[in-house]
């Protein structure tokens, strides 16, 4: 269970984040809306522990334990994983080593890959030269391999093509135990409550609502968490007045 | 006649200092040292010895080689070929077989370039010649090894390396000192030909000490169809080291590609260079480099120039600086014909935090973060070496590598 408590966050002495409250029990996933530079992306890359991120006030907390402090490694370690939108390229590692280090485990990696279409990309080094939606891929496939109880994800649809978008979309569905099919003999309803796997995505297009059901939908707007309701409707209102309402209805707090 | 005259133009060089690198005194080294017999088997070596080969990418169990030559000090101690098409020989005892080799001596290097070459000629302590003979496909690497093993001593070698018309060839040399040898100085000249549609690979590592100055001086030309392919990893601790070989192109469709993995190290100064002359129509050169530091300097220069329409060439100079140290890039492209394609792209920096955080949000810590980043970095694929010496070069960089970290 993911457990935020009235965090402020500093980035180079801007404040970024006020007041977020939040909270993730297992098995649920979360959607995160809210227009270019709300802090979307800051609220994720402060929960993976990125140091520039400076928690000012309030507290963190992963399964019990008080994670405000902790390192980005001991965060992974214990359970955190992220997929995101401009990782580095970096020159030399392939991605298969990548992924095999997630995974612990290299057998998995082909078969993994395969299920994304990526088998090709294996052995090329990681995020280099790598397409918009293939940086996707790669990300969910090292999130495959990692296994994580929480996973982040910035905009895991973007410059995905539609070709590849309903693969993306039904692994996060599969990585976050969403599926609605009763499976291993069990039934649907003993299917949803054995999820133990937390998400928190943030989408811009919505695109991904098609293939996932998530328990919440959060807009963050201006730094704050304005709204909290149901994900579609929220994604709807969005789409046809934009944010401007969201905050004007009242459900600020 | 030919060799008064080369000895006369070494002489006038004797105490001219080289463009570039620190300036040895090299009247205060030894020149002379005892004189090692043959062996019949590399295998007869001291362990201690072997071991320090085998770090140089040298396999005194010879197995997987086609051919040897080693030179302790100034003497030739073994020196076989195992392949029909190889021909491996000292090159004082070369010269005196083949007259025809006097042609190949001296012939693309200027004599009198600067005191070391004048002291490669004028004492000459020997070398090898290594040569493909025509159409030979030499795919095991041979491999020749340049050991120093008086403490103080200043080898002199020369070596010619010939790929006949159609051969293959592929070598591996290392340069190393015993472990008790912590000041010494080595001059190798070398004079690669790459003949009409020959392919040559030429990997050196070295592997010296501490306080030894290393002065190379090579030079190679590339005819109609040939391919030179040169490799060189120090990633050893070394006082000084400077050379910058010259590689001209002259036949239709010639390429040459250069790839150096270097290494500083605290008190070290790796000035590393290469220039390749593109002189012929459809002519390619590639000049790669990654340097590493922990607090040497190092200088890394490539050198391109173009002087015919539609040739191409590229030149990569990356450096990270892991803690402490110097590095410098040094990319120069010259053309003087229109329609040359070159470009280069230099980096010197240290490791983006980016990359490391990236690598910690999937479970490494810092510091594995950080081997892994190098690792990749200094993991350059060579197209076209065959798989031993990539190994042996892949091994001779991780063993240094995990000491740097």
């Amino acid at each position: 269970m993911l457990i935020i408590e009235n965090l402020q966050v500093k980035l180079l002495n801007k404040e970024l984040l006020r007041h977020i409250d939040l909270e993730i029990r297992p098995g649920e996933t979360h959607i995160l809306f809210g227009p270019n530079g709300s802090g979307k992306t800051s609220l994720l890359m402060t929960i993976m522990g990125y140091p520039q991120y400076e928690v000012t006030a309030g507290k963190i907390w992963f399964n019990g334990e008080d994670i405000t402090h902790l390192s980005i490694d001991q965060r992974a370690r214990r359970g955190i994983g992220m997929s995101y939108q401009r990782p580095p390229a970096i020159r030399g590692v392939k991605t298969r080593q990548i992924v095999e280090m997630c995974a612990g485990n290299p057998e998995i990696v082909e078969q993994l890959a395969e299920r994304l279409n990526f088998s090709d990309f294996l052995d090329r080094d990681i995020n280099v030269g790598f397409s918009g939606g293939e940086i996707k891929r790669s990300e969910l496939l090292q999130l495959m391999a990692q296994k994580p109880e929480l996973a982040l994800f910035d905009e895991p649809e973007s410059g995905v093509d539609l070709e590849n978008i309903a693969i993306i979309g039904n692994a996060i569905d599969e990585l976050l135990e969403r599926g609605h099919l009763p499976r291993y003999g069990k039934s649907v309803k003993e299917e949803k409550e054995s999820r133990t796997r937390m998400g928190l995505i943030i989408t811009h297009t919505g695109f991904i609502l098609d293939y996932i059901t998530a328990d919440q939908g959060l807009v963050l707007y201006d730094g704050v968490l304005a709204c909290r309701t149901n994900p579609m409707e929220i994604f709807k209102q969005i789409r046809s007045v934009g944010y401007e309402e969201c905050v004007r209805c009242g459900c600020a707090s | 006649m030919r060799m008064r005259e080369l000895d006369e133009r070494a002489r006038a060089a004797l105490n001219k200092a080289a463009a570039l690198g620190e300036d040895i005194d090299l009247d205060s080294f030894l020149t002379d040292s005892p004189r090692y017999e043959k062996i019949d088997d590399l295998k007869r070596l001291p362990e201690q010895d072997r071991q320090r080969m085998l770090m140089a990418g040298i396999d005194t169990d010879g197995r997987q080689r086609s051919g040897s030559y080693l030179q302790k000090d100034g003497s030739p101690v073994f020196s076989a070929a195992f392949q029909e098409g190889l021909e491996i020989v000292p090159i004082k005892e070369a010269l005196e077989r083949y007259d025809w080799l006097v042609d190949f001596y001296w012939n693309l290097i200027p004599v009198d370039m600067d005191k070391y070459t004048a002291r490669a000629r004028l004492n000459l302590q020997n070398g090898y010649l290594i040569r493909a003979l025509p159409g030979a496909r030499i795919t095991i690497p041979a491999q020749a090894c340049m050991y120093i093993e008086t403490n103080g001593f200043s080898q002199n070698v020369h070596n010619i390396v010939i790929a006949e018309e159609g051969s293959e060839l592929h070598m591996i040399t290392g340069c190393a000192s015993a472990t008790h040898v912590a000041r010494g100085v080595h001059v190798g000249i070398s004079e690669f030909y790459v003949k009409k549609n020959a392919k040559l690979s030429f990997t050196m590592i070295h592997h010296w000490a501490e306080d030894v100055a290393v002065r190379p001086r090579s030079a190679c030309i590339v005819e109609e169809g040939g391919l030179f392919l040169n490799n060189y990893i120090s990633m050893k601790p070394v006082r000084s080291l400077q050379m910058a070989p010259v590689t001209s192109l002259v036949g239709k469709g010639a390429v040459a590609r250069f790839y150096s993995l270097l290494a500083g190290h605290p008190g070290s100064e790796l000035d590393v260079g290469g220039r390749v002359i593109l002189r012929a129509e459809e002519t390619r050169a590639e000049i790669v480099s990654r340097s590493i530091t922990n607090g040497g300097t190092i200088i890394a220069r490539g050198d391109l120039i173009g002087e015919v329409p539609g040739v191409r060439g590229h030149l990569e100079c990356h450096g990270l600086i892991l803690k402490g140290g110097v590095i410098k890039a040094v990319p120069e492209l010259t053309a003087t014909a229109e329609g040359v394609e070159m470009s280069h792209e230099a980096a010197v920096g240290k490791i983006a935090q980016e990359e490391i955080f990236y690598l910690m949000s999937r479970g490494l810590t810092e510091e594995e973060s950080a081997a892994m980043i190098v690792r990749g970095f200094l993991n350059v694929e060579i197209p076209g070496l065959p798989r031993p010496l990539q190994q042996e070069i892949d091994r001779a960089v991780e063993l240094s590598r995990t000491e740097m970290m």
